[in-house]
């Protein structure tokens, strides 16, 4: 198995990355990022582009990649501008698939990494989102806009490639030790917003469970639509009273508004899309996903709680990952050097 | 099942510390409903007993205990065909609406959690999704937004009941000269959900709810511009002033119900003929409103039977 990672330099790139170097059956594993990666790597190759397509095209006839892990789609709106969120999700899935789809394309098998974001939240969602329902009101939002039009090349990619297992998987709100998404922030601050008056039904899901998820489906041939979420859900009050942080109550009129000055204070930050959830909720069906095989970690009460001990841990030890910078010459040093003896 | 009577003070007490409690009477409506737990996985640790619809059994408890009063004393509730409610398995109880705020709702849910000890999931319109405050007490009481698919989830996956009101917001703002006069049953999607999730429907006919809160007048300017079904002027505000948009008048109320309908299909189809939906439909509203006729006729008085 070759595989080529997208989004090398972000949490997910460089987790999947590191849990494919661990398989012996995974022959090379290539990995594309504009930056440097942050985790340390033994194997993956990792190559500093973006995704143009004439680049993305070369790759993968030079690589002979059979297999392309997309973890670069940018769900948390509150890391780049919008037109940059844009450029990454739409153009550069574009340019990927593109690339991939080419004639002679060694490529098989494409598993992306989708948010169930896409869903949105409103008044008139069912409680509990399938794969094959759609959101109930219009994508307001950058990010939500840009994952439907995702969403809309990767079926037209699996229509025109029927040879190719395309895998897309939409993954719940995630928390975990290390990921920082706008709601581990915000669940990370003394203390917590919620709308007055709303207590939604909230799910998650762990980071453990996301790079299972995303390995899972490279492993195997499964292809399709998934919801990743951990079982069951659980109110907002609850999730903050497991992670034992109190609630400030922002007015139900005018959220965002008064969201606005957290955010300049840098104590929350959180979109329109996460402000949205914490009136509505949104609880996705994971069932599909486990007929197909997948066994969960982490219920969605169980990741709040894996969530809490990781703080607590946290707060006595700090960050307990050494700080790893990326060294090219040290890397290549260490991959291609005939001085360094390789256990083949 | 029965919960001690000083852990359900204690739970109130903590949840609610503006409520008197040394005069209550705990032996009433506050029994458990037995209701399957959330998914228990060996990590689990819910802080709350909030199931995947929002319900709490806690929260029940509260609200039966405060409503408990109003259903025995100021409704003087009675049911008649009890014994016709399951007491396993999903169905899908559907009634008759009436009264500005309708107390034909409470009533039955009140009256099936005490004397059958199953939880009923009560479904309406998603505009109580909006409200604040009202919107989350209403979820932790039971309500559930009507989507074709919770009731289906509800009925064929958790074999649960399900209260349904067809007419909608059309029935509860009609006003009082149309009392008793059944609007139309929506478009029939309850039958088709309880044929696709293989459940009978069992109708209820209420009488009473129509004079607790009869309404006289309604803006329907003012409706539209609060984005609201319906904005009334009933009686009660006469009666009691202020206190009359939320306090009902004491009618005596009877719940009929009346034998299941079963329907001869299979469930989980794509679809279901149209008219024989709609003939369903039309056969259930029938019964419910002859056998409101039927009440009435032997009604003696609006206040006491």
């Amino acid at each position: 198995m070759r595989v080529l990672v997208t989004g090398l330099s972000t949490y997910w790139g460089g987790r999947v990355a590191q849990a494919l170097e661990r398989r012996p059956d995974v022959e090379v594993v290539v990995g594309l990022d504009t930056h440097e990666p942050r985790v340390e790597l033994e194997r993956t190759e990792f190559v500093r582009a973006d995704t143009t397509h004439s680049i993305i095209a070369r790759i993968v006839r030079a690589t002979q990649v059979d297999t392309i892990v997309h973890t670069h789609l940018i769900v948390d709106s509150t890391r780049v501008s919008g037109r940059r969120l844009h450029e990454i999700n739409v153009i550069g899935t574009m340019n990927l698939l593109a690339a991939a789809g080419a004639s002679q394309s060694p490529v098989r098998k494409v598993v992306l990494k989708s948010s169930a974001l896409i869903y949105g939240a409103n008044a008139a969602d069912p409680y509990v989102f399938r794969e094959d329902m759609s959101r109930t009101g219009p994508a307001r939002t950058n990010v939500e806009r840009s994952l439907l039009e995702v969403e809309a090349f990767v079926r037209d990619f699996a229509d025109d490639n029927p040879h190719v297992g395309v895998t897309l998987q939409r993954f719940a709100n995630v928390l975990g030790d290390d990921i920082d998404t706008p709601f581990a922030m915000a669940l990370r601050r003394p203390v917590v917003p919620e709308i007055f008056g709303f207590d939604p039904r909230v799910q998650f899901v762990h980071e453990d469970d996301v790079v299972g998820a995303l390995m899972y489906a490279t492993i195997n041939d499964i292809p399709g639509v998934y919801n990743v979420a951990g079982d069951g859900n659980l109110p907002w009050s609850e999730a903050c009273a497991i992670v034992g942080k109190r609630r400030v109550a922002l007015p139900f009129l005018a959220t965002s508004l008064a969201a606005e000055p957290a955010r300049m204070l840098r104590l929350w930050d959180l979109p329109a899309e996460a402000l949205q959830l914490l009136r509505f909720g949104r609880t996705i069906d994971n069932s599909r996903y486990k007929r197909a095989g997948f066994r969960y970690g982490y219920t969605s009460a169980g990741t709040v709680e894996a969530f809490a001990q990781g703080l607590r841990l946290a707060a006595t030890v700090g960050d307990k990952h050494p700080s790893y910078r990326f060294d090219r010459d040290v890397e290549d040093f260490f991959r291609h050097s005939p001085a360094v003896v390789r256990p083949d | 099942m029965t919960d001690t009577p000083d852990r359900a003070l204690e739970i109130a007490a903590a949840t609610h510390p503006d409520l008197d409690l040394t005069h209550v009477d705990t032996t009433a409506g506050r029994e458990l409903v037995p209701v399957e737990r959330p998914e228990q996985a060996p990590d689990d640790v819910r802080r709350s007993d909030v199931d995947r619809w929002g319900r709490s059994e806690h929260f029940r408890q509260l609200t039966r205990r405060i409503f408990d009063p109003l259903y025995t004393h100021w409704f003087r509730v009675e049911w008649e065909g009890f014994e016709r409610l399951p007491e396993e398995g999903g169905a899908l109880l559907i009634s008759n609406h009436a009264g500005a705020i309708p107390s034909d709702a409470p009533s039955i849910m009140h009256g099936i959690e005490k004397d059958l000890r199953r939880p009923v999931y009560g479904l309406a319109e998603n505009l109580f999704r909006k409200m604040p405050v009202v919107g989350t007490l209403w979820s932790r009481s039971g309500g559930v937004a009507a989507h074709p698919d919770n009731a289906y989830r509800l009925l064929h996956d958790e074999h649960q009941l399900v209260l349904v009101f067809p007419e909608g917001t059309k029935a509860t703002g009609k006003l009082y000269g149309e009392r008793y006069q059944l609007r139309r049953f929506g478009r029939g999607g309850f039958v088709e959900i309880a044929m696709r999730a293989g459940v009978p429907v069992i109708p209820l006919a209420v009488m009473g709810a129509e004079e607790a809160m009869p309404v006289l007048f309604k803006s329907n300017r003012l409706a539209k511009a609060l984005n609201v079904p319906y904005v009334p002027i009933t009686a009660n505000m006469l009666v009691f002033g202020p206190a009359g948009w939320a306090m009902p008048l004491p009618a005596k109320v009877k719940i009929r119900v009346l034998p299941p309908v079963y329907f001869d299909v299979p469930a989980n189809q794509e679809r279901y003929s149209r008219s024989r939906v709609m003939e369903e439909t039309e056969r259930i509203r029938r019964m419910v409103q002859d056998a409101l006729y039927d009440m009435l006729r032997t009604r003696r008085s609006v206040w006491f039977g």
